[in-house]
């Protein structure tokens, strides 16, 4: 052994002199890509924490249904109640498609100790399908003809609106005039003056209130409002959000049940509010295409859009509105239009800024909406002086290249333009089953679903478990009378301003629409 | 392994760099995973196609298989690519490599109207830059040279040492006698 000569040593060890050649570039990579990564967060700042799950008492809370059509039939799932036909087609998806997880996610819920115990829907069929979806081997829900009957129930301490939106308020005062719980679906309201008359119901009774704006349950944007807060973007001056679908089922054009007839249909109970019209089943099942009973892209979509900055910036209403657009993908009689531009001014939006004080204030928010195209690439964009935020359900954020704050990281090489700050997904080490591509925009607004502690859940099952909570230990609530007065309101001033094509002002001393009487409310049915 | 082959200079200077250069590519693949929290293998594997598709998105889909599949990944590239730099079981590392690396192929094979989300690395059409490393892991282990560049060399001399010197002592003290 000891006459082993150096050639045979530098032989067998010649790997050495790599590995250690690797090592080092290894380690020197390792310790470069840290150090960024270190001193942009310390820069930032960001704290990306999970809130905990709403508690669930032994408490339990006996809801009704009112409206059991698309929405109705989610919201009785996040409660934990699917429907046996949902239930087995999911079964069957997933058998087809192991990336489908919505089966396993549903069946993960934590139950939310609740009780269905009245339903009520003015198509049979769908009254029906609401009892079976909430029948229990104790309990079984009980149809009543009429909301004002369910609401004066004395086994409900609860419902859940989620009817067409011209019967939003109508419900809804009359339940908080019972001092009945409510959750409701957005647009909060279908009219102006009701919007007000809904603000004192709930103040006045003291319930506690819901509007279903979920996606304030999605991780991403707890974050975002963190990143907001800390002024990781600057001075914001431009807001960019839209709508972009492509298919008939995305237009509001939706099957009409086999079995709807005047027989199996309430349509004076349907009509409600309405303009009085012979029974029409076109405009039972497909009625958001109508002024008469939606609110259109307005209320159903540029909502979401209007409460998911909301939430975030809280600017509340803007100042004027302007909007336009048309039905020109979809021309089949509907009034709303399917083509739809919103423009909202800020000139007061101010959060703080990396310059010289008094330089930048004032914002614009842009709503862009068409249902005749689907490209995934127009995402939600803030646009801050030393960042722009790209935000879904996941959140990406971009330093600007002449941004002020990061002016010397950006000189240095540290950060770049075009590689993200700060990207954060709430999913990195899970995996995601979107099944199609109405489902992804959806997820990607953070309207799907979110995750707590790693797993996958549905952020309505949130919403509606904060809501619950709220009844029980009178928690607050991530979006109430006051959010949802803003959501309504701004809705029916885009609506306003489409509909007679002027700039809608908000009189913020008197609270209401500047100049209201020059407008022709009435006719529009907006009143 | 009864016959270890000999080679010319030029071939084992070549064959030496391409298991240095192999076992330097899948070493770091290794490390940076593991330097990684955020890495996991189930985007890969949920992205998989053609015939293993099926199984691939189903291990993504159990949070304990994907755990396995992580594990196997960074500690098989670690230790393949730190057998083949140092020249210790080189036999077994290059049969564990091809597998592994035929395992990423099979997973994201570059067919006709195959598309993934994951970008891929140039212009491929059925051959990728994979299936070549897969290939060359096949040179390395019908062309071996650890015996002779590796510690598999050095280990076999220190065992074969006091023989080998008796030999040369035997043959010196023949030599000797002989003149």
């Amino acid at each position: 052994m000891a006459s082993l000569n150096r050639r045979d040593l530098l032989k067998g060890l010649a790997g050495l002199p790599f590995l250690g050649a690797l090592g080092l570039g290894a380690l020197a990579k390792n310790h470069y890509d840290k150090d960024i990564k270190n001193q942009i967060l310390k820069e930032l700042n960001i704290e990306a924490a999970t809130p905990p799950m709403p508690g669930i008492s032994s408490e339990t809370v006996r809801l009704g249904i009112i409206g059991f059509g698309i929405r109705g039939r989610q919201l009785t799932r996040a409660l934990g109640y699917a429907d046996k036909d949902w239930l087995s087609r999911m079964e069957e998806a997933a058998r087809k498609n192991p990336k489908d997880t919505r089966l396993k996610d549903y069946l993960a819920q934590d139950p939310l100790n609740v009780r269905i115990t009245a339903v009520c829907d003015v198509f049979d069929v769908k009254a029906e399908e609401a009892i079976a979806a909430g029948t229990t081997s104790d309990n079984q829900p009980k149809r009543y003809r009429t909301y004002q009957e369910l609401i004066d129930s004395s086994d409900v301490d609860a419902v859940i609106i989620a009817t067409p939106d011209h019967w939003h308020a109508p419900m809804a005062i009359a339940a908080a005039n019972a001092g009945k719980h409510v959750y409701v679906e957005k647009c909060m309201t279908h009219k102006i003056g009701e919007t007000y008359e809904l603000y004192d119901a709930v103040k006045r009774s003291g319930i506690v209130f819901q509007v279903g704006h979920q996606h304030r349950q999605t991780q991403s944007f707890i974050t975002a409002r963190d990143i907001i807060e800390k002024g990781v973007l600057g001075h914001i001056s431009l807001i960019q959000t839209n709508t972009n679908r492509n298919s008939d089922n995305g237009a509001w054009q939706y099957t009409i049940h086999e079995k709807a007839s005047p027989q199996t249909i309430d349509w004076m109970q349907f009509l409600g509010n309405a303009p009085e019209i012979p029974f029409n089943k076109e405009h039972f099942f497909r009625w958001r295409k109508w002024w008469a009973y939606g609110t259109g892209l307005t209320g159903d979509l540029l909502t979401h859009d209007y409460d998911r900055i909301n939430c975030l910036l809280e600017m509340g209403l803007p100042a004027s509105i302007v909007a336009s657009g048309g039905v020109y993908t979809h021309r089949d009689g509907r009034e709303v239009p399917d083509v739809y531009q919103v423009v909202m001014e800020y000139p007061e939006y101010f959060k703080g800024s990396s310059q010289e004080p008094g330089k930048e204030k004032g914002m614009t928010f842009m709503y862009s909406a068409t249902l005749g195209n689907q490209y995934p690439g127009r995402g939600t964009l803030l646009m801050g002086h030393d960042g722009t935020m790209e935000l879904g359900n996941s959140l990406t954020v971009y330093p600007d290249a002449r941004s002020t704050r990061y002016a010397d990281m950006l000189k240095a090489g540290t950060i770049k333009p075009d590689v993200p700050l700060y990207a954060y997904s709430p999913n990195a080490k899970g995996v995601d089953g979107v099944t199609s591509a109405t489902a992804a925009y959806f997820a990607n607004k953070g309207l799907l679903y979110t995750y707590r502690d790693g797993k996958r859940v549905d952020s309505t099952h949130i919403h509606i478990r904060e809501w619950l909570s709220g009844i029980r230990d009178g928690s607050k609530v991530s979006c109430g009378i006051e959010e949802g007065f803003q959501e309504a309101m701004s809705s029916h001033m885009g609506t306003l301003a489409f509909r007679t094509g002027r700039r809608v002002e908000w009189d913020f001393a008197n609270n209401r629409i500047k100049d209201l009487d020059t407008y022709p409310i009435e006719e529009l049915n907006l009143a | 392994m009864s016959q270890l082959p000999t080679y010319s200079k030029a071939q084992l200077n070549v064959l030496v760099l391409l298991r240095m250069l192999i076992g330097w590519h899948l070493l770091y693949e290794g490390i940076s995973k593991l330097w990684n929290p955020g890495w996991s293998s189930a985007g890969y594997l949920m992205d998989s196609n053609w015939l293993l598709g099926g199984i691939f998105q189903a291990m993504a889909g159990s949070s304990a298989l994907v755990a396995v599949a992580d594990a196997i990944t960074i500690w098989g590239l670690i230790l393949i690519g730190l057998a083949l730099m140092l020249g210790i079981f080189t036999r077994y590392a290059a049969i564990g490599g091809m597998l592994l690396v035929g395992l990423f192929y099979l997973s994201h094979p570059p067919l006709i109207g195959t598309h993934y989300a994951m970008p891929a690395e140039g212009s491929s059409l059925l051959v990728n830059k994979n299936l070549i490393e897969v290939a060359a892991l096949a040179v390395v282990l019908v062309f071996p040279t650890s015996h002779l560049i590796g510690l598999e060399g050095l280990l076999a001399k220190m065992r074969a040492q006091p023989a080998a010197q008796l030999a040369v002592e035997e043959r010196e003290t023949e030599l000797e006698q002989a003149s």
